[in-house]
Formats: structure tokens, sequence, C-alpha cells
């Protein structure tokens, strides 16, 4: 932190060298560094690091093959829909329906496939219909202007309704083998289950998206101030319509996944996910105030949650604690840039105080 | 302390006392002096006008009376006896009350309830008695000689009957001392009368009355004595009788502008933007005006005038009615603000921290924010394009920041609006509309930033500059508008505008200046 005193402890070159001082390796590059290597996101990263091995050293049958695979097919619904979450989260909204939209779609899954229809065009239509629940929210939020937590409760509470009244109390498990076993199957004997390859390049997408478009910087501002945001030619409203879509969607594929990998379609697939999901978002550094967080940082986050599920379940801990260890994790979450931010004013303060005694020769040479 | 109380004129043996006096506070907010010298004396029976321009103090003098702020220094004394209030609630305990120009009244609860509100009178249950309150608030009312039903909810009022009822609040708080902060601002012709009226008879019963307006018809109608503030410092005291509005004019402006604002000669060219009777009913109305290449038209007036909504208005923020705009000749699409900056206009908002910057990005993201678009290679942003861009425009407008990667949340004002001015530079816009150029920035860079907008005029870039500040408005523009209730009242090339002339057009209705 003390090399940020550099500005105002240097007076003299500031007026000759103002162009060259960004370009200068050191102060940028340090600064640079500090901040990735300091940041909410990178502590759950080292967090995860430090946990996997803990865990490979301390729990046996931890590091394998099969923990890998297992963990990895139970982590996917919550790693895909984590990521059009992060970006919701991050323009400052939330999305409360994600899991319903799940369950709607492995009810539509079923009685599809129940009726005869081709299984990919099943697939087909249970896209459709996750991007058609995402687009009623877009719709309410984005053009009325609902307040979204408000919206997507209702939604929540609709979608789930609606998944019971298509597919009733029935279960259906017939799905084609070859198909149910792709979804089980491994990357040789890495573990890896193959669907992750998809799943992979669905996190590169919303990554990229996120962090290397005109689209992902836009949002940020969003999250931070609606109001910048439209001052800088933003479309807001159009910007959230597609988010809610595009996590209407990415909610289809994880329901269609949940059927496959369970063989089972049921109305109740998925329930309570989407509480694991923000939990996993908001760990992994993303502010629920908006403006705030990142892809690896989720990714780290989900990753991490996954782990310690699994961890306690090989050590037989029971399902309680488990959801105890969750709702811990996500208070902490909430809890640490808190204090991290009262650190930060902390150091800042000084740094201006001790900054002040030799600064006063600085705002003269301006 | 005696002798700074023996400065103000002596007036006639007609007043009593000084029930309120305070004489030479100071408040100041980190660098910025917002009172450096509040003097005012409030006799028993008497409505006292406190004027001045915008930024003179006047509001930060109102806070202090209301306990809202405590002055660094100076002497506040109530019927004698020194004071220092901690907080609102000793301020209106010791006989103080302050009415807004918006009252804040609790929507879903009763006029009689908004009255009493956290001192209800309590029945023989120990319980709140809403018959007592009924009975007590009508009585307040009756003698106010006003017809309001006490048992209606708040909701729903006019503004005029909302003042009333916060006027009979303060009565039966007893209050000694009435301030009133612009409150006819939103009234109309009768509601005004019947204020007035209601003042007037508590001053003849002995309430003493701070009466703050812009308006001087008003102020001289009502008012006993004006007290005269300019930036942040009491000028003078005077009886209303003893006065005309255009000495007070010159009092309020009296300064040296010329060399506090250098503008550059620059040559004017073509027509860059053309506003053409634009209208947005209830804002503003048959708005005309043209801004050339080179030039800077300022859009002067008091606050609330309208000048910011016609400037939103032009930028695609809100919608409007009628009219049209055209850049160059060419319409553009009405409530689009991307299509108005692709028109090549560009917008320095006057609420910096919400408008104008994202406070916890970066100054490199912040300066790109509005190149979002142009450094696209492939759907993807080029980083190092990016972070070039952004460094030329930092460094042409010396942002003084330790690095481009520190959030602007950590810069000084000054850097924060050279930042701001640097993300619409790099579009490089034909206009470029500045609402508040200088606001919360401290002196010294103020004058940085006036040579900047001198400098961009000199490029050619026509200026569109909302300032409330009358010097700057002097000081830089070709040309000045003067708005005034969603009008342009007035209109003064550089060398006829001077302060009394445009003063007059912001505040007085049509006519009333000769």
């Amino acid at each position: 932190m003390s090399e940020t005193t550099t500005p105002g402890s240097a007076p003299a070159d500031v007026p000759v060298a103002d162009s060259t001082k960004p370009l200068a390796i050191e102060p940028k590059g340090r600064t640079g560094a500090a901040r990735i290597l300091g940041s909410r996101d990178a502590i759950t990263i080292y967090a995860l690091l430090a946990f996997l091995v803990f865990a490979a050293i301390a729990i046996p049958r931890f590091a394998s093959p099969v923990t890998t695979g297992f963990l990895l097919l139970d982590v996917i619904p919550v790693l895909l829909i984590a990521m059009p979450m992060t970006l919701i989260i991050v323009t400052g909204e939330i999305d409360l329906s994600v899991a319903s939209i799940a369950g709607l779609t492995s009810a539509l899954m079923g009685v599809l496939w129940a009726g005869g229809l081709d299984i990919w065009l099943v697939m087909a239509l249970c896209l459709l219909a996750g991007i058609g629940a995402g687009m009623f929210n877009g719709f309410l939020i984005a053009v009325l202007g609902l307040p979204s937590l408000a919206v997507t409760i209702g939604t929540l509470a609709l979608f789930r309704g609606l998944a019971l009244v298509v597919i009733g109390d029935n279960a259906v498990a017939n799905f084609p083998k070859p198909l149910t076993a792709f979804f089980t199957s491994k990357l040789g004997a890495t573990g890896i289950p193959t669907v992750m390859v998809g799943v992979v390049l669905i996190v590169l997408f919303f990554g990229i998206l996120l962090h290397f478009t005109p689209f992902g910087r836009g949002l940020y501002a969003m999250g931070y101030s609606k109001e910048a945001a439209n001052f800088v030619g933003i479309n807001v409203a159009r910007s959230k319509f597609w988010l809610y879509l595009a996590s209407g969607a990415v909610s289809a594929l994880a329901g269609i996944y949940w059927t496959l990998r369970y063989t089972s379609a049921r109305s109740d697939n998925a329930s309570g996910l989407e509480l694991a999901v923000i939990a996993a978002v908001l760990l992994g550094g993303v502010s629920i105030f908006g403006g705030k967080g990142t892809i690896p940082g989720v990714v780290a986050g989900v990753l991490l949650i996954g782990c310690l599920n699994y961890a306690l379940r090989l050590g037989r801990v029971s399902d309680v604690v488990l959801i105890t260890v969750t709702g811990l994790l996500l208070i902490f979450s909430v809890v640490a840039p808190s204090i991290g931010s009262a650190v930060r004013e902390w150091q800042h303060v000084r740094r201006v105080r001790r900054s002040f005694s030799q600064g006063t020769s600085t705002d003269k040479v301006h | 302390m005696q002798q700074e109380r023996n400065e103000i004129p002596e007036p006639g043996s007609a007043y009593g006392e000084p029930l309120l006096s305070l004489a030479g506070a100071a408040k100041t907010f980190g660098p910025v002096v917002a009172l450096a010298d509040g003097t005012v004396e409030i006799r028993a029976g008497e409505i006292h006008a406190l004027v001045g321009e915008n930024g003179a103090g006047k509001s930060t003098l109102v806070k202090i009376l209301a306990g809202l702020h405590h002055p660094d220094s100076g002497d506040f004394r109530l019927s004698g006896e020194p004071v220092h209030f901690k907080n609102v609630a000793e301020s209106k305990a010791a006989g103080i009350s302050v009415i807004y120009q918006e009252p804040t009244l609790f929507p879903d609860l009763t006029v009689a309830e908004n009255i009493f509100i956290g001192r209800q009178p309590k029945g023989r249950s120990r319980l709140i008695s809403r018959t007592q309150m009924r009975r007590q608030a009508a009585e307040l009312f009756q003698r106010l000689g006003v017809p309001i039903d006490p048992s209606r909810v708040a909701e729903g009022l006019s503004i005029a009957d909302q003042q009333i009822i916060e006027i009979a609040k303060a009565i039966s708080l007893d209050a000694k001392v009435l301030v009133m902060d612009e409150p006819t601002a939103a009234l109309s012709g009768v509601e005004v009368d019947r204020l007035f009226a209601v003042a007037r008879s508590l001053r003849d019963k002995g309430t003493g009355i701070l009466f703050i307006s812009h308006r001087f018809d008003e102020v001289f109608d009502l008012c006993d004595r004006i007290t005269v503030m300019r930036d942040g410092r009491y000028i003078a005291t005077h009886r209303t009788a003893d006065v005309t509005v255009a000495h007070i004019v010159r009092e309020m402006v009296g300064r040296d502008i010329g060399t506090l604002f250098p503008k550059a000669e620059a040559e004017i060219g073509h027509t860059v933007l053309k506003v053409d009777r634009l209208s947005r009913s209830g804002v503003f109305r048959d708005i005309s005006f043209e801004v050339r290449s080179g030039g800077i038209v300022a859009l002067a007036g008091l606050v609330g005038a309208g000048r910011t909504e016609v400037a939103r208005a032009v930028f695609g923020i809100d919608a409007y009615d009628s009219g049209q705009i055209q850049v160059e000749g060419k319409p553009f699409k009405a409530r689009d603000p991307q299509a108005a900056i692709a028109a090549g206009l560009g917008f320095v908002p006057e609420d910096r921290r919400k408008q104008g910057l994202v406070m916890n990005l970066s100054v490199a993201r912040n300066v790109t924010l509005t190149l979002r678009n142009k450094f696209v290679t492939a759907g993807l942003i080029n980083g190092g394009k990016e972070r070039a861009a952004a460094e030329e425009w930092s460094k042409r407008l010396q942002v003084k920041a330790g690095s481009q990667e520190h959030a602007v949340s950590t810069l000084s004002g000054g850097n924060q609006q050279k930042v701001v001015l640097a993300k619409w530079l790099a579009t490089d816009p034909k206009l470029l509309i500045i609402d508040e150029p200088t606001r919360g920035i401290d002196v010294g860079t103020k004058s940085e930033v006036h040579r900047l907008i001198s400098d961009l005029a000199g490029r050619g870039i026509a200026i569109l500059m909302i300032s409330s500040e009358l010097p700057e408005v002097l000081g830089m523009a070709d040309r000045v508008l003067v708005m005034r209730e969603g009008r342009i009242t007035a209109q003064f090339d550089r060398a006829d505008a001077n302060p009394e002339s445009v003063m007059h057009a912001a505040t007085s209705p049509a006519g009333v200046m000769e």
C-alpha cells in the first residue's frame, strides 16, 4: 500500500513527466498487480486453492478422478446459472426465478418426451420455453420498470406452479440411454465430465461478454449509477432485457442438464437452487449493490462452495451442517468487503495525513 | 461581540429587541468555504428578507439557524443568550422553525397527525387522543384564517397548503422565529397572497420572520428590512423603505468580473445547434436558440428556471412535446442519448458523482466509457488502444491522478470534472453542453476549468453552458440567454450583458425592470 504514496511524494516530476509516468512500468505495474492480487475476487481464488491443498492432504479419497467427476457434475447447474446471474447482479438487479425456470423446463421435457416427440426437438422447445420465461421477466423489469426483486419472487412461484401444472406429481424417467450416459460420461481417465466442455464454453462466453466487450463495460456503469450510464448513451432497458433473456436460456440449459443427469423429469427439480447460485456469486466477490464483480471470482466462489460441500459429505457430515456452512460463508462474503473497505479507509486517512506534511510543497508546483 | 452587532444600521424605533442574532458565522466543508461571514439580526415583529445570488451562502446560514450545521466560528444568540445547537430538535425547542420550499409531510398521515407528530396530545388512558389532536389543529387553522380539514390525509395537498401546515406546526411549537426558505417559488398568485397574509398576522403578534426569496417584488412588498449577502459574506442591512431594487441588485453582484474569467477571442463560425420552439408541458415553453461553432452560449437564471431540463431534452435524456432540434442542419432522434452522441453532442452533467462519472471505476475506464464502441476488434475491446486513448486524454487535460487505474472517487473535484470533460472530448464532439462547470470545485481549479472551456471554444467546438454563477456567465459567454419559469425572458450579447440586467431578467416578471 505504501507505494501509492509515490505521486504525492514526488513533486518535481509531476508537471514534466505527466505523460511518461503512466507508461513507465514501475508505478503502473505495481499498482495494477497489487490491485488484482489484493482484490476481493482474488481472495476467493486463494481460499479455493488453499482449501483444495488442505483437502487433498487431509481428506482421504478427495484427490481422485472420482471426486473430480462427481464434484463437477454436482456443481454444473450452479456454475451455469451463476454466469448470467453475475451479470445481472453487476447491474444491481437480481433474478430469483432461475431455479423455477429450470424446474419448468425439466417438467416440460418430461411431458414432451412422454408425448413422443424427438428428443432433440424436445430440448430445443425447452430452451425456447426458458428464453420465453426470461423474456417475461425482462419485459416486466426492463420495459415496465418494475423492481426485479418483486418481479422474480413472483415468477419464482409462477414458473414453479406452471411446472406442477405441466407434469403434475408424475416423473418421467425413460430418456434415451445413450443420451443420459453421455451426460454422466467422463473425458478418459481424468474424471472430468464430458459436458464440462460445453460448460467451459458458456463460462468463457459470459466472461468475455462481461470483461472484454462494450456491452460488459456498460453493465458496470449501470450497476453503479443508471443515470451516469444513461448520460453516456447506454441503453439501460435494452441491456437488462437481454440479461434476463440470457438468464432464462441458461436456466433452461441447467434444467435440461439436471433432467438428463438424474434421468428424471419432475416438477420440483432444482428447487432452492437460486439461493445456492446467489450465495456462490456473492462469495465470488460480486457486490449485491451492483457495479463490482468478475467472472473468475464467481467461478472460484462456485467451486469453493462445491468443494466444501463435497468434502463435508465425504466426512459424513450431515446436510444440516452443509446448509449452515453455506449460510455462514454467505454472511462472511457480504461482511468481508465492509471490513476490507474499513481497513482501506483507515489506510487512506493515514496516507493522506502522511502526504500532507510532504504534499504542501507539491501543490505549489501545479 | 457588542461592536459587531452595532455595525448593523440601527433601524427605526418601531422595532423591538433582537430576537435572534448571528454575527460572523463561518462554515467550511473541506476546502470549500460555504459561509465566511454569516450575519443577520431578526427582531420580534419584523419580516426580514435575506437576499443574494445562488451560492451566496443563504442556505448554509439557514441550516445553521435550523441546527443542521454547526458554525466553525461566530456568535449566535437567541434573545441575547448565546446558543449552540447540536441538532434540529434543539433549534426547534429553542423556538426556531424553518419552512422549506418543498415541505416534507408524511403523505399517509392526516393533517392533524402531521402537525403533532412526535408530541401527540394524550388522553386520560395515556393513549393518543385523536379528538383533542383534531380540535387543537382546527384551532390553529382558525387562528391562521385558513380552511384546511385536520382529518384529511396529507397526500394530494397543494404545496401552498403543505406550507401552511408547516407554519401551523411551527406556531403549535411556540416558534419565536420563523424562517421561510424560498416559500413562494412553487406558489401561484393567490396562494402567495394568502401566505403573505398569514406572515403579516404572525408578525403583528410578535413573531420574527426571516424571508428568503429571489423575487424582489415580493421582498419589497412584504419585508421590513433586507440583508444582502454575497460570496458567503454579509454585505449590508437596509430598511426596505430606504433602498431601491437597483441598489440591492448592485450589492448582490458587485464584483470585479473581467479579471477572473478570461474568455479568449474565438472565431464564431457556422450554426452547430439550432433549437426551435422546444416545449415540454409544465417544464419549459417555446425555447429557441442557436449555438455557433467557437461560441459559448450561457443559459443563466435561477435554480429551477428550467435550464437543465432544456439541456436534458436536447441531449435526449428526457422527452419533449414539440419543437425541433438540429445539429448542423440535421435533426436526430428524440429521447435517445445515443442518437445525440452520434449527432456530435456531449453532455457534462451538473451532478458529477451520480451522472457524470462511475465513481468506483478507474480513471481510464471512465474516460473511455463514451468510446466503448470505438476500440472494438471482432466484437472485443482492444485494451491497448483503450488505455492509450485514456492516457492521451488525461494528459491533454492534465488530470492529476496517481495512476490511470485509480478509481475516480479518489480524485479531487476539479480533476473529476476534467475526467468528465476528457471523456466527452475524446468523442470529438461538435457541441458540448456543460451544466454548472465549476460546481463544488475549489477556486484555484475553477479558473483552470474556465481556461479549458475557453480553449475548446477556440478550437471550434460550440459550447452551451448552464451556470448559476453570474460572474462565470458574464465572463465566459458570447451570448447570454436568461431563463425564468421555463421561458427565455431575455437575451444579451457579450457587450450588453451586465450583472444587473441579467439578475433582473432572472428574478423579476417582465416589465418590472424600468
